[in-house]
C-alpha cells in the first residue's frame, strides 16, 4: 500500500511541475535557514572537540556581586577559583583558565594577531583536543611556569609556514620566548571556553594570581565523572559559594555573590546576555527560539495548505473511487499525509544539502575563526525532525478535509479518464 | 451455471430521497421498493433527473436515505458504522462508472488491484496475481502496464469492470457503462457483462438508457421522476 501511495506521490509531484516546484522552493529554503542555524548552535554549544564530552562538563564564568542599587560583574578571578572552586570534592578533575584575550606575535616585520588562553594541566585532561603534534605542558611546568606553549595548526602555518614538525621552535609573544611542544587541530572561535590560537601556562600570564578580589578575568571547567553526577557538583559548589565571605570593595557593602556551575549552553547564554542571576536566561531564549522558528515555518506550511487544497479538488474523482471501493476517512487521511510528508521530506532533503553549501561558504567566508560547521547526525536527525513537523503542520487539515469529501460529490465533481 | 435467483443480496423498503436547498425541496426517489437476487441482471432504466443514478449510489451504500431502509445480508444499513460500511462496500460491492474514474497516475494493474489495497491479509504477491486474472477476464492482459490515457473509452471501460470484479463482490452496480462508448464499443462491454452474469453468476445492476440493452437484462425496472413505474 505504501509503494501505492508513493507512486501517486511522485506522479502528482510530476503532474503539477510549477506547483511542486514553488512548494518544493518553499520548504527546501525555510528548511535550509533552521539547519543553517541548527548546525551553528551545535558547533556552538554540541558535544564537538573540545568539548566532546559535554554531558559531563561544567562551566564557571561570570560572578556577579550584588549590592542595593547596582551589581558587579565579572569573570571570576583566579584566586576565587583557585579557593572555592579547586577543593570541590564531587567532580572528577577542575581545571582554571584565562577567559581568553588577545595578542600579538612578531614574526621579522610581520606581525600576528593572536588569540591567547593560559591555563593550568588539566584543562588538557578535562578537554579533548586532537593534537597533531606534541604533547599538552604538564603539571611540573605549570608549576615552574616553564615557557611552553601549544599552538593551533592556523597559527603554525602562519609563523612557521608549516603545519608540521614544528616541536621545538620558538614563538614569541609579547616579547616572551615560547617553546612549542604541542600542536592541534584548529578549535573554532564559537567555542568560547576553550578557543585560543596559543595556549600556554597560567602561571607565565600577566594575570596577578595573588590577587585575593573575587573578580579577575579566569573560568572554571568542572568535569564530572559521570552526567548524573552534574547535579551533585552544582549543589556542593552553591554551598561552598554560600559559605564564601561577602567581600568589601572600597567602602562598599554588597549583599550577595552569585556564581553558578553551568553546563556549555547555559554559560554561553549567561556570557552572551551578561545576565547574573539564577537564572542565565536559556528557557526564556529556547522559547522565543522555538516560537520564531514555527512561525518562520508557517508561512510555507500555509502556502503549502492552500496547495494542496487546491490538489484535493483536481483529484476529487480519485478519492470517490477510493472511497467507493473500500477506503475509510482514516486510511485517506494516511494517505495523503504520507504524500505530504514525501515531498517535505524530500524538501528537507534538498534543504540539507543546501545547507551544507551555506555552511561550507560560511566556513570559507573567515567570519568566524576556524569554523568547522558541517551537517553531523544531530543536524541530519534535526533536518528529519522539521520535515515531519512541517509536513504534518501542512498535511493534516487538507488530508481532513479531503477524508471529509462525500462519495457522491467526489465522483461527480472529478476529472474523468 | 445460473444461480436460482432466491436470495436477497440488498432489500430497498420505501426508499424516499430528498435534496433539500434554503428555497427549494427536491424529490430525488419516492417510496421506491426493491429487492435484488443472488445472480440477477437488473436494469434501470428512465428518463435524465428521475433518480437512477440516486438509487444506484444509495444501493452501493455511497450515500443514505432520507428514509426507509436498505438492508444488506438481511440487516439494516443504518446500523453500520461508517468503517463498517466502508469494509461492506469493499467485499461485496464492485462499481462500474460511465466515465471510468481510473486514477490517472497509476498503470491499468495498479488501478485493477485497488480494491484489494484496503482488504487485510492480502498481501502483494496475491493483489498482483488477481489483477492479472481479472484483466485475462476483461481481455485485457496485453495492457497491464499502460496508463489509462493510452486506452480506448472501451479498454479503459474493461479496466473498471476488472476493478469491479477483482474483490470478487456479491454484487457489480454499473451506471450507464456504455455512455460514454460508440455502439460497437458499448455492445463489446454489454457482452462482457452479460458474460460475467451468465456464466459466473455475478450479480449485475446497471443503469442505461439504452432499451435494446436493458431487453438483454433479466429484469427492468422503470423509474419516472424518483417512482419505480415498472
Amino acid at each position: 500500500m505504501l509503494l501505492s501511495y508513493l507512486k501517486i506521490a511522485w506522479k502528482v509531484l510530476l503532474r503539477r511541475k510549477f506547483f511542486t516546484f514553488i512548494s518544493l522552493f518553499g520548504i527546501s529554503f525555510t528548511l535550509m535557514i533552521l539547519l543553517v542555524l541548527y548546525a551553528m548552535f551545535d558547533f556552538t554549544v554540541g558535544p564537538q572537540t573540545p568539548e566532546k564530552r559535554v554531558d559531563r562538563l561544567l562551566f564557571i564564568n561570570r560572578l556577579g556581586l550584588a549590592m542595593p542599587g547596582s551589581d558587579a560583574t565579572s569573570n571570576p578571578s583566579y584566586s576565587f577559583l583557585e579557593r572555592y572552586v579547586r577543593p570541590l570534592r564531587t567532580p572528577e578533575k577542575v581545571s582554571i583558565s584565562t577567559a581568553g584575550g588577545s595578542t600579538v606575535a612578531y614574526l621579522g616585520n610581520n606581525r600576528l594577531d593572536l588569540d591567547e588562553r593560559f591555563t593550568d594541566a588539566e584543562f588538557w585532561q578535562v578537554l579533548d583536543f586532537d593534537f597533531v603534534e606534541g604533547r599538552p605542558y604538564n603539571e611540573s611546568e605549570v608549576r615552574a611556569a616553564t615557557r611552553v606553549a601549544v599552538i593551533n595548526e592556523s597559527t603554525s602555518r602562519n609563523y612557521f609556514g608549516t603545519a608540521r614538525g614544528v616541536l621545538g621552535r620558538f614563538v614569541e609573544i609579547d616579547g616572551v620566548r615560547y617553546r612549542v611542544v604541542g600542536l592541534v587541530r584548529d578549535v573554532p572561535a564559537t567555542r568560547r571556553f576553550s578557543y585560543a590560537d596559543v595556549w600556554m601556562p597560567i602561571t607565565t600570564s600577566a594575570e596577578d594570581i595573588r590577587n585575593p578580589d573575587y573578580l579577575g578575568s579566569c573560568i572554571a571547567i568542572l568535569l564530572a565523572r559521570r552526567p548524573a553526577d552534574i547535579p551533585a557538583i552544582q549543589r556542593e559548589f552553591a554551598q561552598v559559594v554560600a559559605g564564601a565571605p561577602v567581600p568589601k570593595l572600597g567602602g562598599m557593602a554588597f549583599k550577595e555573590v552569585r556564581v553558578y556551575a553551568e553546563s556549555l549552553l547555559t554559560a554561553t547564554v549567561r556570557d552572551e546576555s551578561n545576565e547574573h542571576g539564577a537564572d542565565a536566561g536559556v528557557g526564556r531564549l529556547v522559547g522565543i527560539v522555538v516560537g520564531l522558528a514555527l512561525l518562520f515555518m508557517l508561512l510555507p506550511a500555509l502556502n503549502l495548505v492552500n496547495i494542496n487544497v487546491s490538489r484535493i479538488l483536481d483529484r476529487s474523482s480519485e478519492i470517490g473511487v477510493r472511497k467507493a471501493f473500500g477506503a475509510t476517512s482514516g486510511t485517506l487521511i494516511g494517505q495523503f499525509l504520507i504524500e505530504n510528508l514525501f515531498l517535505t521530506l524530500l524538501g528537507g532533503l534538498l534543504g540539507l544539502a543546501m545547507a551544507a553549501g551555506m555552511l561550507h561558504l560560511l566556513n570559507g567566508s573567515g567570519l568566524i575563526a576556524h569554523t568547522q560547521f558541517g551537517i553531523n547526525g544531530r543536524v541530519f536527525l534535526g533536518a528529519l525532525v522539521a520535515s515531519v513537523v512541517f509536513g504534518v503542520l501542512s498535511g493534516v487539515y487538507p488530508a481532513y478535509k479531503m477524508s471529509k469529501l462525500h462519495a457522491v460529490q467526489a465522483l461527480k465533481g472529478g476529472t474523468n479518464v | 451455471m445460473k444461480a436460482t435467483p432466491l436470495t436477497p443480496v440488498l432489500r430497498l423498503s420505501e426508499i424516499e430521497k430528498v435534496y433539500q436547498t434554503r428555497d427549494i425541496e427536491t424529490v430525488a426517489l419516492n417510496r421506491v421498493n426493491l429487492t435484488i437476487y443472488k445472480g440477477e441482471f437488473v436494469s434501470i432504466m428512465g428518463p435524465s433527473g428521475c433518480g437512477k443514478s440516486t438509487l444506484l449510489s444509495l444501493m452501493g451504500l455511497l450515500d443514505e436515505p432520507t428514509s426507509g431502509t436498505i438492508e444488506v445480508n438481511s440487516r439494516p444499513v443504518e446500523s453500520y458504522s461508517d468503517k463498517e460500511l466502508a469494509g461492506l462496500r469493499n467485499l461485496k460491492i464492485g462499481f462500474v462508472f460511465q466515465s471510468y474514474h481510473l486514477i490517472n497516475d497509476l498503470t491499468v494493474l495498479d488501478n485493477v488491484e485497488l480494491p484489494l489495497l484496503y482488504r487485510p491479509g492480502i498481501g502483494g504477491k496475491e493483489r498482483r496475481q488477481r489483477a492479472l486474472e481479472a484483466l485475462d477476464k476483461v481481455g485485457l492482459s496485453a495492457r497491464t502496464g499502460h496508463f489509462p490515457s493510452q486506452l480506448s473509452g472501451g479498454q479503459r471501460q474493461r479496466v473498471a469492470i476488472a476493478r469491479a470484479l477483482i474483490g470478487r463482490p456479491e454484487i457489480i452496480l454499473a451506471d450507464e457503462p456504455t455512455g460514454n462508448l460508440d455502439s460497437v464499443m458499448g455492445e463489446e462491454i454489454m457482452a462482457l457483462l452479460l458474460g460475467l452474469n451468465q456464466q459466473e453468476g455475478t450479480t449485475i445492476v446497471m443503469v442505461t438508457h439504452d432499451e435494446q440493452q436493458a431487453r438483454q437484462t433479466e429484469r427492468l425496472i422503470r423509474l419516472f421522476d424518483g417512482s419505480q413505474v415498472g
